[in-house]
């Protein structure tokens, strides 16, 4: 039975509590796509930035051999090059399978954030890797002469900058991962698709995922006009 | 009082040696212009005195400090402690073609940052440095400016306005003028003037010859690495009998 039909033969009232019980259950589910989210940006954003440096290493053993980047630069080829969702898997199951470690279902929340953050670390790294290669010479050269530490050099005069061309990259990637969020569905977290897929599956009923449709999209519309402030607010300099 | 001693310097990317044994030395207020064609080594040459390049032999002293010698057995360039070339460093300021201000900081935060996070002056000291300088350089009403609101010449002077903050004793110039347009290459001048006849050490990187003939106390030609001519305007302007430096004049049809 789809959902038009079903509102169909209820009568109003009935529809009402429906959706209202269905809204209170996604309830939980919105709150743990929030957490799971901002979570991963919490670590992923300054952990990519560590990523971005190793990637950048020009630590070299011999010549031509430089450990620090050949690993970031496997790390965030696998990262990007294998499934998220089957990433997810690997965090959750690997204990069990590898070290036979007993896995609880409050390892799900953990499990989730650890693998969104180190999936997401890999693409941010990226990021800000062109951010900063795209900052002139002349700016190092600039501070150098005026006496900055490499680190002053690095926070005060390259990295504001940076953040600012990056703006629009991160936007991309934090709306993405809204989206994305739902992948953990996989593992049971009971975040709101999760949430949707089940109460959908009990009452029959297209609602949830319309009501899930909606969330996303609002949640999405929301963080597109907080990260336009965000670049409005770096527009005074070109 | 010598203010920089260049003694035998040499310097090669790869196989390309762009400085062959280059010699000479800067007096304490002193205007020193370097001419010569592209390519021919000048750039490096200032660049190698602020430590942007690193040479490979010869001897640097600024301010009576040594900042690199070649006493080895080997020849080579041997560079003091990093903490001493920090040091020597502080005596010098220089001012870039491209300016290169910091575009996300302020007129009066690009003079200040320096003196308040290298030098440690208070945010009131730095900040009455910066309007004095500003004032200096005729831009009095610009502290609140962004860089990219500025033109060319008025960016080129907040960049010396933030070198001169630091009170270097030898202020060089890498070519200050060739990113501008001849109106406003004329109020770069302008100031560069003012600065001699207040008797700071200066070094410019030039291509602009009248500027060179009317203000610089000394002149240095040079060509494919090495120096042609190093005398007063007078002996490299109007009295050289060196094919090559007449052939660069002559294009200068002054």
């Amino acid at each position: 039975m789809t959902a038009e039909s079903q509102i169909e033969v209820l009568p109003p009232w009935c529809i009402k509590m429906t959706l209202q019980n269905i809204l209170t259950q996604l309830g939980g589910g919105m709150l743990k796509t929030i957490i799971l989210f901002f979570s991963t940006l919490i670590i992923a954003l300054p952990l990519g930035l560590l990523v971005s440096f190793g990637r950048m290493s020009k630590l070299s053993i011999g010549k031509h051999f430089k450990p620090i980047k050949l690993i970031t630069q496997i790390y965030i080829s696998v990262m990007r090059g294998t499934p998220l969702m089957l990433q997810i898997m690997v965090v959750y199951f690997g204990p069990y399978y590898l070290f036979g470690i007993k896995i609880s279902s409050a390892y799900q929340i953990y499990a989730a954030i650890i693998a969104f953050s180190i999936n997401y670390a890999a693409y941010f790294a990226e990021i800000y890797r062109g951010g900063i290669e795209s900052i002139p010479q002349g700016q190092y050269e600039a501070a150098k002469i005026l006496g900055f530490s490499k680190s002053q050099t690095f926070f005060r005069i390259v990295f504001p900058q940076v953040m600012k061309r990056i703006l629009p990259s991160i936007t991309n990637e934090v709306i993405t991962l809204v989206k994305d969020t739902s992948l953990a569905f996989v593992i049971a977290y009971a975040e709101m698709f999760t949430m949707a897929k089940r109460i959908a599956a009990k009452e029959t009923s297209m609602i949830p995922f319309v009501a899930a449709g909606i969330f996303y999209y609002v949640f999405n519309l929301l963080v597109a006009i907080v990260m336009n402030r965000i670049e409005k607010k770096m527009a005074y300099y070109k | 009082m010598k203010m920089l001693e260049m003694k035998n310097i040499r310097k090669s990317f790869g196989d390309n040696e762009v400085l062959k044994n280059i010699s000479f030395d800067v007096e304490k207020g002193e205007v020193l212009a370097i001419i010569g064609p592209s390519g021919s080594g000048k750039s490096t040459l200032l660049r190698s005195i602020t430590q942007l390049e690193t040479i490979d032999s010869g001897e640097i002293i600024i301010c009576g400090d040594t900042l690199v010698s070649s006493t080895g057995y080997d020849g080579k360039a041997q560079y003091v402690s990093k903490k001493e070339r920090a040091a020597i460093s502080r005596h010098l300021g220089l001012v870039f073609q491209n300016f290169n201000l910091f575009p996300h900081f302020s007129v009066m935060r690009n003079i200040t940052e320096a003196q308040r996070k290298v030098l440690g002056r208070s945010k009131e000291a730095s900040e009455e440095i910066a309007r004095k300088l500003l004032k200096k350089m005729g831009l009095e009403n610009k502290e609140n400016a962004y860089p990219c609101e500025l033109s060319g010449g008025q960016q080129q002077r907040v960049s010396i306005a933030r070198a001169l903050a630091l009170s270097p004793e030898i202020l060089l110039f890498d070519e200050p003028t060739s990113a501008l347009d001849p109106e406003l290459t004329g109020e770069i001048l302008k100031v560069i003037r003012e600065l001699a006849e207040e008797k700071m050490t200066m070094i410019v990187v030039t291509h602009e010859m009248l500027f060179a003939e009317g203000v610089a106390d000394k002149v240095i030609f040079m060509d494919k690495g090495y120096i042609i001519e190093n005398g007063t305007p007078e002996e490299v302007f109007k009295n050289s009998e060196n094919e090559r430096t007449k052939a660069f004049l002559s294009n200068y049809n002054r």
